[in-house]
């Protein structure tokens, strides 16, 4: 085992392609991230659960620097992408974001056209002729399973579409600029069941391409979705495995407790 | 139990009643106003308004020179103003959230926003037409677009403000700078209500006549040339009504009436803009 596999016991050691080490985090004085250390493993599906306010939006937007944006958020400890610490202050924060694409709970189309919309990102790093950026557009659409709803309306405001297809419209456009990682906040907690099913199918077939990091609220689709499972509280990390062993044998009481509906 | 039930409906009641009462005044000197507007303004209104120039007391003539320096001035005003007040109003929303600067300004865009205008008429008057030794379109046009600037910025600030800060992270998320975010994504979200923002600046000086008469003064014949005095409406109306000739009080209820249907234009306009956008 090299530097950058994964020290789980019982699977096979993948790389990991997110790790932290000591990792804190602070909303001003309030200390919300406690001494975090957890690896996640390079094209795997890894699901954050935990009741709310235990810290795991926080933690997944601490992974492309989010809280960047706001004053007074501050982090220590390590943070690394690929083995570089992205908390250094040489990182840049939007080249880190292009790496590590992320989509939020609640739909965010960009108020232009559907196409502009995917193009968007792309244009920000990429200088493509113009058929090569309609196949990215059409390519990043179907990879997201909505091509086929809007292919004869790509002028259209992005917000003319229904809450479902806005979704898969904000992971068309984090898709397109080809990012390495993922990440989803509660990305159907705004969502029916049907296109709940949709967007779990999708993550399903990302992660042949994407290391993928999703935070939810919904037990069974950690279950569903997910590789590797961990569960969070008050700002820690309290057990983190692969989602059968999280499921169905969790070494700590506390993780039991949570799962089986007993607390949270 | 009873009772009281019994004492909050009257006390529902009273309100009630109080507060349409007071609507009702409110509504009806604006009716009141409108209604001695059309009845006296629209004797005055002709042909002759939009094709005549100021006449010589006791003959008759029109507005048109009014009516073109008015535009005209306000043109300068919204050119000037608006940049500034977009920019300005942009940097507040989304740039000066850290340090003093943002603070600073917003507090002194406040006082300017509701500075008298006869002071900013007064201060152009010292800067422009003191220096350029006579009143010019020009210094009418600078002191409107001194009005225009604070009532651009504040909206502009606001309507950003409205602008949902999921929307700022998710352009942050794909890896745009944020000068990208603000020109591509919050300042076209915020688009209709910026428009508004200007049209509604455009619909508060067009009635301004403090700071035309330190700077544009007037003008009885036609003319387009920025560097002379011009003629405007506000100030036109001022002249006339204060005049003991009939003919141009006619003229000035004609001017008086015009302005109002442009403001009540520009505010309809604005409003179904911004409804428009809203309705989404």
């Amino acid at each position: 085992m090299n530097d950058t596999t994964m020290e789980t016991g019982g699977t096979p050691a993948l790389r990991s392609k997110i790790r932290a080490r000591n990792f804190n985090f602070y909303y001003g004085k309030f200390h919300a991230l406690k001494n975090i250390n957890l690896d996640i493993p390079e094209k795997q599906v890894t699901a954050f659960i935990g009741p709310s306010g235990c810290g795991k939006s926080t933690l997944l937007r601490t992974f492309n620097r989010m809280y960047d944006l706001y004053p007074g958020q501050t982090s220590e400890g390590e943070l690394l992408l690929d083995g570089q610490n992205i908390l250094d202050k040489s990182t840049d924060v939007n080249k880190l974001r292009a790496r590590v694409g992320m989509v939020f709970q609640k739909p965010t189309p960009f108020p232009m056209s559907i196409y502009d919309n995917i193009a968007f990102g792309v244009k920000l790093y990429e200088r493509l002729p113009k058929s090569e950026m309609h196949d990215r557009v059409e390519w990043a659409l179907r990879k997201a399973a909505l091509w086929d709803e809007v292919k004869d309306k790509l002028s259209q405001n992005g917000l003319s579409l229904s809450g479902g297809q806005q979704q898969r419209l904000c992971i068309a456009r984090a898709v397109a600029v080809r990012p390495e990682v993922v990440l989803l906040d509660e990305p159907t907690s705004a969502l029916d069941p049907i296109s709940t099913a949709k967007i779990e199918e999708l993550v399903y077939e990302l992660k042949t391409d994407y290391t993928i990091a999703i935070v939810t609220h919904n037990m069974q689709q950690a279950a569903r979705v997910s590789d590797y499972t961990a569960y969070m509280y008050l700002g820690e990390m309290v057990e983190m495995d692969s989602t059968d062993i999280i499921f169905t044998n969790p070494k700590q009481k506390a993780t039991e407790d949570y799962i089986t509906g007993k607390f949270g | 139990m009873i009772s009281l039930y019994l004492r909050r409906r009257v006390v529902n009641r009273f309100n009630m009643l109080a507060s349409l009462a007071t609507m009702a005044i409110g509504l009806g000197a604006l009716g009141w106003i409108l209604f001695t507007l059309l009845h006296k303004g629209i004797d005055g209104i002709s042909w002759a308004t939009f094709s005549r120039m100021t006449p010589p007391p006791g003959s008759s003539g029109g507005l048109l020179n009014a009516i073109a320096g008015s535009l005209l001035m306000t043109l300068g005003a919204v050119a000037i103003g608006t940049p500034i007040g977009i920019l300005a109003g942009t940097y507040l929303a989304e740039f000066g959230q850290r340090g003093w600067l943002a603070p600073v300004t917003r507090f002194v865009n406040d006082i300017l926003l509701s500075a008298p205008s006869i002071v900013i008429g007064l201060f152009v008057y010292e800067l422009m037409v003191v220096r350029m030794k006579h009143f010019s379109g020009w210094a009418g046009a600078a002191a409107l677009a001194l009005i225009v600037i604070p009532v651009v910025v504040r909206t502009t600030e606001n309507m950003l403000r409205l602008v949902p800060n999921s929307l700022r992270e998710a352009s942050a998320a794909l890896g745009a700078p944020q000068w990208k975010i603000v020109s591509f994504v919050t300042l076209k979200a915020s688009q209709a209500g910026i428009v508004t923002g200007v049209l509604l600046a455009v619909a508060r000086i067009s009635g301004e006549t403090a700071p035309l008469l330190f700077t544009a003064l007037n003008n009885q014949f036609w003319s387009l040339n920025m560097n002379n005095p011009m003629a405007n409406l506000p100030v036109a109306i001022f002249q006339m009504a204060m005049s003991p000739y009939d003919d141009w009080h006619h003229l000035a209820w004609a001017g008086a009436l015009l302005i109002t249907l442009a403001v009540l234009g520009l505010s309809i306009l604005a409003r179904s803009l911004f409804r428009q956008k809203h309705k989404l």
